[in-house]
């Protein structure tokens, strides 16, 4: 379990346009958004001695980017090769890299050219390899393709509707009008979900993340140090990193696992809640992976905010608007801000507690629950001010 | 015509699965000492960590777990004139799951847990995949 309650905090954070094609090399997103957070935190690039990011081989070497920007010495670099399952994990690192003295002042990033370069949404070489023999044959192959599995099982289990996916994407979409960063910025209705074109039964294209060219970093430091530094700190007050039983070899397969109408969330909630001495009653404003709508459903349910099956009517009545109960991924999400693989969702929880985000701010946050995954394996953290 | 979709890249631990499928038969491991069926083909069985096992042949015979349906073809180039299809996770009698394709049926028919039946279609002369079509009343 995460034994270091609020001893680390998020001292700065930094990001790059979203957009579709941005014309630039992915080292060159990464440091820019690096050198953003630097400065946010009021440091200089000489304070930085530590690097930890995650890739699908599309992103750049920490190195690189210490290279590019001139870190004098990088006495820790650390390059997952994961998905968004580490978009919190990472920062969970960070934080006990600088417990272990290994570094002091860490930066987290992820840089990827998500749609003009490799496209997560795309599809795979043709010579199945390894665990995909069983699954890419079969026309199995995109990360919707996979999810889609996943929600219908849910569809299955509980009766779960298109109307309850369609309440997360508007009310994101929402959200996002009201954020400058935010790629999809024009208003949607339910009507222009259920009319939204049909990519893999059970997902419409509004049920899709984005994709995205863009970068965004947050650093890391000890609380104490922070106090010290231009920003109020935002402290990590808690967090998990794991899954359950047959994970699978990759991220796409789950061939073993015990059922898809539940994920990760369900297998680190304790350790989650236990670590920041916090419960699902706590958490002011939660900014939730949503690589799809259903994933939504299946982390609300897993992290105990309501009971296994009825995410869909938890999300439904304006209970995860903006001026609801618990509102949601207040930036608009991967859904319609962008999609730099979670680690956004950090720099939102971020904003929401230092309480600079402007017309889309919730009053009075204290407390912020960030989530990293979807499937078999995620992360999260409870960060509070 | 050549073959274009993604094909199986065949080795030493998933060699006899893809060997009996060119047969037509739908072979699966059991550890040789707990007697756990086991799927997707390992080294070692995840209950007892046996490293002996034997091959047994399936029934071929299972329900719908979970499935979909593609609509939007991903590579354009190759599913294009294979959309819609049905990608279904099948529960195998021997408790196994398996994904596959649900044929000889229309897509909006498919209902979870229906019973299914494997047919073998023969891609390559190297490959034959199997694929499972509804059980006939
Ligand atoms: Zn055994």
């Amino acid at each position: 379990m995460y034994a270091l309650r609020d001893k680390y905090a998020i001292a700065g954070i930094g990001w790059t346009d979203y957009t579709k094609r941005s014309g630039r090399t992915v080292r060159s997103l990464a440091s820019e958004a690096c050198l953003a957070a630097i400065d946010d935190a009021g440091l200089k690039v000489s304070d930085i001695d530590g690097f930890v990011s995650f890739n699908f081989n599309d992103s750049v070497p920490a190195i690189a980017v210490a290279t590019e920007i001139g870190v004098p010495a990088a006495r820790y670099a650390n390059d997952f090769l994961s998905g968004g399952n580490a978009a919190n994990m990472i920062v969970l690192t960070a934080a006990a890299v600088i417990e272990a003295g290994l570094a002091e002042t860490v930066l987290c990033y992820r840089a990827m050219n998500g749609r003009s370069g490799f496209r997560l949404g795309g599809g795979r070489e043709l010579a199945a390899h390894g665990i995909t023999q069983f699954t890419a044959p079969f026309g199995w192959i995109t990360y919707p393709q996979a999810m889609a599995m996943w929600c219908r099982r849910h569809m299955i289990e509980y009766g779960t509707t298109a109307e309850q996916l369609g309440e997360i994407a508007v009310t994101f979409r929402a959200n996002a009008v009201a954020n400058p960063r935010a790629m999809q910025r024009d208003p949607i209705t339910m009507d222009d979900y259920m009319a939204s074109r049909m990519i893999v039964e059970p997902f419409r294209m509004l049920d899709i993340c984005l994709e995205t060219d863009g970068a965004c970093a947050v650093l890391v430091t000890s609380t104490a140090r922070a106090r010290d530094l231009r920003r109020k700190p935002v402290l990590i007050a808690g967090g998990a990193y794991g899954g359950g039983p047959d994970q699978g070899e990759d991220l796409f397969d789950a061939l073993r696992w015990p059922d898809h109408s539940h994920n990760y969330a369900k297998y680190i909630a304790d350790d989650l809640w236990r670590s920041a001495g916090m419960g699902p009653a706590d958490i002011d404003v939660a900014q939730i992976y949503d690589c799809f709508t259903y994933s939504i459903l299946m982390q609300l349910e897993g992290l105990g905010f309501c009971r296994e099956g009825e995410g869909g009517s938890f999300v439904q009545g304006g209970r995860i608007a903006r001026d609801g109960e618990l509102p949601l991924n207040t930036h608009g999400g991967l859904l319609s801000e962008g999609y730099i693989h979670g680690l956004n969702h950090v720099v939102e929880a971020v904003q929401q507690l230092r309480g600079e985000a402007g017309p889309r701010q919730v009053p009075g946050v204290e407390t912020c629950l960030t989530t990293a995954g979807a499937m078999t394996c995620g992360s999260a953290m409870v960060l509070s001010n | 015509m050549s073959y274009g979709k993604p094909l199986p890249v065949v080795d030493p631990e998933t060699r006899p699965f893809w060997e009996a499928c060119r047969e037509g038969r739908l072979m699966l491991q059991r550890c040789a000492r707990c007697g756990h069926t086991r799927f997707p083909p390992t080294s070692f069985c995840p209950k007892c960590r046996s490293g002996e096992h034997e091959w047994v042949e399936s029934r071929g015979r299972g329900r719908v777990f979970s499935w979909i349906v593609v609509r939007h073809p991903v590579p354009r180039e190759v599913y294009a004139m294979e959309v819609p299809y049905v990608v279904a996770l099948i529960e195998l009698d021997e408790g196994v799951r398996m994904a596959s394709n649900i044929v000889g049926i229309a897509p909006e028919s498919v209902t979870a847990g229906m019973p299914v039946r494997v047919v073998f279609r023969r891609a390559t002369p190297e490959i034959t995949l199997p694929l499972f079509e509804p059980e006939p009343s």
